[in-house]
C-alpha cells in the first residue's frame, strides 16, 4: 500500500527511465504560434545547465536504464556544446537524435555530430508553402529547411520530419507527405496540435474542424498505403476530437523523463503548470532520486490518486485517465480525469472549446507567437485575460 | 519470403542491437522507438551480425541449447518477426 505522505503517494516504482528528453536551452530562433514550452518559458533563459551538469545528467540517466536520448529546445542549436553532449551520449551508449529547427546547421557541425555518434535528426517542418511556413514559425525559414533536409539525407542519417498540423496547414497533407517523399524521409510525424503552453492560448487560431482532421487522417492512410515501408507515417490525433483520452507519456514517471534547460527534472514536458508540486532540480537532486524518490513523480504513479469516474473505470489501465497537466489546465482539478473523456463530468469544457474555435469573432483574435518579448510580458502580467480564457481556476 | 539456410541478415540500417545492463535484456533501438527482447529472441538477433547464415545460427543455438524442442522453427520465427518489423535486413 501506499502511503499517505502530505498528500503525496509515496508508491514505490520499479520502472526505469528509458527515454530521457534534454530540453537544453528555451533559446529558439523560431517564433511558433503552437510551441508548447511555457509561456514564462523566459525566466529559465538566463539560467541554464553548464556543458558539465549535462553531462552529469546522461551519465546518471543512463546508469538509470535510459537508453533513447532527445536534445530539444527551443533550438539547441543555439547552444556551442552540442558536439560534446553528442559525444558522451554515444559513448554512454544511448540511441541519440537531435531535435531541432535546422536554424544554425552547418556542414561543420552536422560533421561532427556524425564524427561523435549522433545517430539522428528529426527536423521540423511546417507547410509546402512559404507563406504559411514563415507565418506560423513568424520567420523566414523556408528555404533553409529543404537544404537542411538535404544536408541530413547526404550524411546518411535517417531523417524523421516532424510537422504539427493546424488550421493552416490540414489542407495540404498530401503535399506535404509528397514533399516528405521527395526529399527522402524516412519517417514523417503528422502531429496534430496538443494545446499546451503557446498552443492553448492559440487555441482558437489553430484548431482545425472534426470534418478536416477526419479528411487529414483518410489522406494519411491512402498515402501511407502507397508509399508502404519505404516511409513510415505518424499520425497523431488530436485529443479534442477523441473520445477517450491518451495514456500520457505511457505513464507518469512510467518511462520519460524530461530534464529542463534549468535543470527542473520532469515526468512531461508541461508537468510545471501543476500547482503545489515542487519538482527535483539537478542542481540540488541526483536523477536517481527524483525518478525514485521524489513526492512529485510519485505523485500521480499508479491508480491511487484517481478519483471518480476513473477510479471505478474498467479501462483505467488503459489511459490512466489522461493526461495531469490537461486535466489540471482545464479543469483546475490536475486529479479529475482528463476532460476530453467522454466520461468525464467536464466533457462540456471540450465541446466548448471545439465550437469556440469555430467562431469567427475568437478566431479574429492575433495570435500570440512565441517570442521572448511576448514570454517576458505574460510574465510581467500582461495577457492575464488571454491566460484566464484558457486556463481554468482552480 | 521464405527464409532459406544458406540467407544472411544483419541488424537493419539505422537501428541499434545492443546489451542493456538496467533492462536485463538486449533491445533494438531506432527512431522514435525501442524494443526490449525477451530471452530467445536476443540470443537469435545476437548472432544475426552480417556474417553468419542462418544454418550457422541454427547450428551454435543447438549447441548452446541442446534441450531446447523445435529450435530451428522458433529461430526462423524469430527471423520473419525481424524482418517484418525491419529490425533485420537481408545482405545476399
Amino acid at each position: 500500500m501506499a502511503e499517505q505522505n502530505n498528500g503525496v503517494s509515496s508508491a514505490t516504482t520499479t520502472t526505469q527511465p528509458l527515454w530521457l528528453l534534454a530540453e537544453i536551452t528555451y533559446r529558439c530562433p523560431l517564433h511558433c504560434a503552437f510551441c508548447y514550452n511555457p509561456t514564462d518559458y523566459d525566466k529559465h533563459t538566463q539560467n541554464e545547465l553548464d556543458t558539465k551538469s549535462w553531462l552529469s545528467v546522461l551519465n546518471q540517466a543512463r546508469d538509470l536504464g535510459a537508453a533513447q536520448l532527445g536534445i530539444s529546445g527551443g533550438e539547441p542549436l543555439l547552444r556551442d556544446d552540442i558536439e560534446i553532449i553528442v559525444e558522451e551520449a554515444h559513448q554512454l551508449g544511448y540511441y541519440s537524435n537531435l531535435i531541432t529547427s535546422g536554424v544554425g546547421l552547418t556542414d561543420k557541425r552536422i560533421d561532427a555530430f556524425k564524427k561523435g555518434g549522433l545517430d539522428h535528426i528529426q527536423l521540423s517542418m511546417h507547410d509546402i508553402t512559404e507563406e504559411i511556413n514563415n507565418f506560423i514559425t513568424d520567420t523566414k525559414t523556408f528555404q533553409l529547411k529543404k537544404k537542411v533536409a538535404a544536408m541530413i539525407k547526404d550524411r546518411g542519417y535517417p531523417m524523421v520530419l516532424n510537422v504539427v498540423i493546424h488550421r493552416y496547414n490540414i489542407g495540404h497533407i498530401k503535399e506535404i507527405l509528397e514533399m516528405a517523399e521527395a526529399l527522402g524521409a524516412d519517417y514523417v510525424e503528422l502531429a496534430n496540435t496538443q494545446y499546451y503552453g503557446w498552443s492553448l492560448i492559440n487555441r482558437n487560431q489553430l484548431m482545425p474542424t472534426k470534418e478536416q482532421i477526419d479528411h487529414a487522417e483518410m489522406v494519411t492512410n491512402q498515402y501511407r498505403d502507397k508509399v508502404g515501408n519505404k516511409m513510415k507515417i505518424f499520425f497523431v490525433v488530436p485529443d479534442y476530437y477523441a473520445e477517450r483520452p491518451k495514456k500520457c507519456m505511457n505513464g507518469w514517471g512510467e518511462v520519460f523523463m524530461i530534464v529542463t534547460a534549468n535543470g527542473d527534472v520532469l515526468p512531461c514536458h508541461s508537468a510545471r503548470v501543476i500547482p503545489n508540486l515542487e519538482f527535483p532540480n539537478v542542481k540540488d537532486d541526483s536523477i536517481k532520486g527524483a525518478w525514485y524518490e521524489s513526492p512529485a513523480f510519485n505523485k500521480f504513479r499508479g491508480d491511487e490518486w484517481m478519483k471518480e469516474p476513473c477510479r471505478s473505470c474498467p479501462e483505467k489501465e488503459n489511459d490512466l485517465g489522461g493526461c495531469r497537466c490537461q486535466a489540471f489546465l482545464l479543469t483546475g482539478d490536475a486529479e479529475s480525469a482528463d476532460p476530453v473523456c467522454s466520461l468525464s463530468p467536464n466533457r462540456h469544457v471540450i465541446e466548448k472549446a471545439v465550437l469556440d474555435a469555430q467562431n469567427p469573432e475568437l478566431q479574429a483574435k492575433p495570435i500570440i507567437f512565441r517570442t521572448d518579448k511576448n514570454s517576458k510580458r505574460i510574465n510581467e502580467g500582461e495577457e492575464k485575460d488571454r491566460l484566464s480564457e484558457f486556463h481554468s481556476v482552480p | 519470403m521464405t527464409i532459406e539456410h544458406k540467407d544472411i541478415y544483419k541488424i537493419a540500417d539505422h537501428h541499434r542491437f545492443q546489451w542493456e545492463k538496467a533492462q536485463d535484456c538486449y533491445v533494438i533501438l531506432f527512431p522514435e522507438g525501442m524494443v526490449k527482447l525477451n530471452g530467445g529472441a536476443g540470443e537469435v538477433l545476437n548472432l544475426v551480425d552480417g556474417v553468419a547464415t542462418v544454418a550457422t545460427i541454427i547450428e551454435l543455438l543447438t549447441v548452446k541449447f541442446p534441450d531446447a524442442p523445435n529450435l530451428e522453427g522458433d529461430i526462423i520465427g524469430m527471423i520473419e518477426l525481424g524482418l517484418e518489423k525491419a529490425w533485420i535486413q537481408k545482405t545476399n
